[in-house]
């Protein structure tokens, strides 16, 4: 296992490091270690290799991920995972605002809570959030799931597309257009997928979730809706 | 009794409201009908002080020329050499502006690509992602990331030659992207994500960060995925330049872009593009000041756009002290947008050659701002690219002209002083004397 402390590298020298690895490479387990807060670290990974960083991350740890696997052991900064195109990230701590944001693809899983604007503008992306969500999460969210085992703040799916949230607790008040919607067996069975994903699949029940998506009244604009935005 | 003949005089003439103007008037009733704001293409059609309130002044006496055809005069401009492993030079000074594919036909952005690379230019993706199309015809393309995401990927960043940060533009500073459901064809709404045919309205703030500081870690973030070879280029609407300008250069720019409000869009609302936002002209000088008072003038390149039509414009810019401009809707105009001979399709739009600007219907005659399969396959972009070409040849060759006659090598040698202004209120934006005088309104005030 290659093990880099940054407390002697830098944040360049691994990213650097971590680009270099061809898609066949044979080191494909990394352990980054000290990384006290530091921004940026693991980010645009394209080998699927997993690098498990001991300690609390700055802002955009594993941005723009491609098939690596970043496991956080400890807290995340802003933009967590941010425009993830596939592979896996997890948190075993809380993550700060925007985690997720746009990302087009792949799994992130949060342990903890996660802060305002969880999975803005999502794209495609998975997000398993154990503990709450903050306000605006699922914002503008195009496509992929959300599924909070929490509560989830104010204004929840503010003018989703069609991203899919499934929240177990509270709900602090919709976002515009956004609206409860019938859970059926097909949903269910979606929700199961990805809490099979988190390693939740037999502490959690998917019957107990609520689910939420876009009531599609904004997709063309009209005058009578105009209060809504 | 009055006269017979003074019949005439009893009755007032009708008299218009210049306040309540046929414009007005026409726009109230529009609202009133249609319960929606006007929504538009193009930048501020408004009169404004501009480029054509300044003149040059041409050396004589005190300052010898250089010969017009003999004596070189170079235009070539490098971008990104703060920070970037990879800048990129442009034998001219002078830019394609960020346009979207979706926005703009394939064959329009493919176009675009042909005409800027056959004169050593960049070409700029758009609110929509990087098309096949122009990556493979743009030999420079500047890859754009905005508040909507749309399309972004690491691949994409790691095949552009720059990264632009877009946080505003000219048209409507403050506001976000607009592309309405008509434009919002299969391959479009397939590269941002969306269901076709939805009017799509992106965000206006970024979707993961907030404010100078948090600018300055995405910058860190983007550097750390392209291995810090990429230029990356800070986009701001005009609107406070010099407070823009500085923490755009504090984030970490290699090159900040500044959109005037004539700027153009692909659309949004009317009362936008002409009510917010300053004008190009009084745009740069508070931006050069803040380069130049940071120590950073010609270090963090300036790249100014909104307006650009001529070469004069384009030294008149340089003079002010930018390094390169953009151009958008004049590129489009050059493609064949707007064309006279489409008259009569453009009359049965309701409008007339030279005045369309409904790009967002994405009825273009002009095969060029529609995703409309059969209109779009009316622009041919080996001819339109080469009509680029040689209007992108014609702005270099007239500002070498302006150049030389005021005795300069470059045009980056081109200084505030080889200027003086027509008006007051052109002397006073661009700090360069009312002509015939020394006199520089606000002048001893800062």
């Amino acid at each position: 296992m290659a093990d880099i402390d940054l407390a002697r590298s830098s944040v360049r020298d691994l990213n650097a490091a971590l680009h270099r690895l061809g898609m066949d490479t044979n080191e494909t387990r990394w352990r980054v270690r000290n990384p006290r807060g530091q921004h940026s670290v693991a980010v645009g990974l394209e080998a699927p290799v997993t690098v498990e960083i001991d300690g609390h991350v700055g802002y955009y740890c594993a941005g723009m991920n491609k098939d690596a696997t970043v496991i956080v052991n400890g807290n995340a900064g802003q933009g967590v995972a941010e425009n993830m195109m596939s592979g896996k990230v997890w948190v075993k701590g809380d993550a700060s605002q925007a985690a997720g944001a746009t990302g087009c693809g792949g799994l992130l899983v949060i342990d903890g809570n996660a802060s305002a604007r969880c999975g803005i503008s999502m794209k495609g992306i998975d997000i398993v959030v154990k503990g709450d969500v903050g306000h605006l999460s699922a914002f503008m969210a195009q496509a992929g799931n959300l599924v909070v085992l929490g509560d989830a703040g104010e204004a929840l799916g503010d003018s989703i597309y069609e991203a899919r949230l499934f929240v177990r607790g509270k709900a602090h008040g919709l976002g515009a257009d956004c609206v409860e919607k019938p859970m059926e067996d097909r949903h269910k069975a979606e929700l199961r997928r990805l809490l099979d994903a988190a390693g939740l699949g037999r502490e959690v029940d998917a019957g107990q979730f609520r689910r939420y998506g876009s009531a599609r009244r904004l997709y063309h604009f009209h005058i009578d809706h105009a209060g809504s935005y | 009794m009055t006269p017979p003949d003074e019949d005439r005089w009893i009755h007032t003439p009708p008299r218009k409201s210049a306040t309540f103007d046929d414009a007005a008037i026409a726009e109230i009733r529009r609202a009133a009908a249609s319960g929606i704001y006007d929504i538009r293409g193009g930048g501020a059609k408004r009169r404004l002080p501009h480029f054509d309130d300044l003149l040059f002044l041409g050396a004589s006496i005190s300052r010898y020329p250089l010969e017009g055809y003999r004596e070189r005069c170079a235009t070539d401009v490098t971008i990104g050499a703060r920070f970037a492993k990879k800048p990129i030079t442009l034998k001219i000074p002078i830019t394609i502006a960020g346009m979207s594919f979706g926005s703009l036909s394939a064959r329009a952005k493919e176009a675009l690509g042909r005409g800027a690379s056959a004169v050593g230019t960049s070409t700029t993706t758009g609110d929509g992602g990087m098309t096949a199309e122009e990556r493979a015809h743009s030999s420079l393309l500047v890859y754009q990331l905005l508040p909507s995401r749309y399309g972004m990927n690491p691949d994409d960043l790691r095949r552009a030659d720059a990264i632009e940060i877009v946080v505003g533009q000219g048209a409507k500073p403050g506001g976000g992207g607009m592309l309405l459901g008509q434009k919002i064809s299969r391959r479009v709404a397939e590269m941002r994500v969306l269901p076709e045919g939805i009017d799509q309205r992106s965000a206006c703030r970024h979707p993961d960060w907030t404010g100078p500081d948090d600018l300055e870690i995405k910058i860190g973030e983007l550097r750390e995925i392209t291995d810090w070879q990429k230029p990356i280029y800070i986009k701001v609407g005009a609107s406070r330049p010099y407070y823009d300008t500085a923490l755009a250069v504090k984030a970490g720019a290699d090159a900040v872009v500044l959109d005037g409000m004539q700027g153009g869009t692909a659309a949004t609302q009317e009362v936008f593009i002409e009510h917010v936002g300053i004008p190009t002209l009084a745009a740069i000088p508070p931006a050069v000041q803040a380069l130049q008072e940071l120590g950073m003038h010609r270090k963090v390149q300036l790249i100014v756009s909104g307006g650009i039509r001529t070469g004069a414009d384009v030294a008149k810019a340089l003079a002010l002290g930018a390094d390169a401009v953009s151009i958008g809707t004049a590129a489009l105009v050059a493609l064949g947008d707007n064309d006279p001979h489409l008259e009569e399709e453009y009359r049965a739009l309701g409008t007339t050659a030279g005045a369309y600007d409904d790009w967002h219907e994405g009825r273009d005659p002009a095969g060029i701002t529609t995703q409309d399969p059969v209109l779009s396959m009316r622009l041919d972009p080996v001819a339109a690219g080469r009509k680029l070409a040689n209007y992108l040849s014609v702005l270099t060759l007239e500002a070498q002209a302006i150049a030389r006659a005021c005795g300069k090598s470059h045009l980056h040698n081109l200084e505030p002083e080889d200027l003086a202004a027509l008006t007051v209120e052109a002397a006073a934006m661009a700090r360069v004397p009312l002509v015939g005088t020394d006199w520089i309104p606000g002048r001893g005030r800062e």
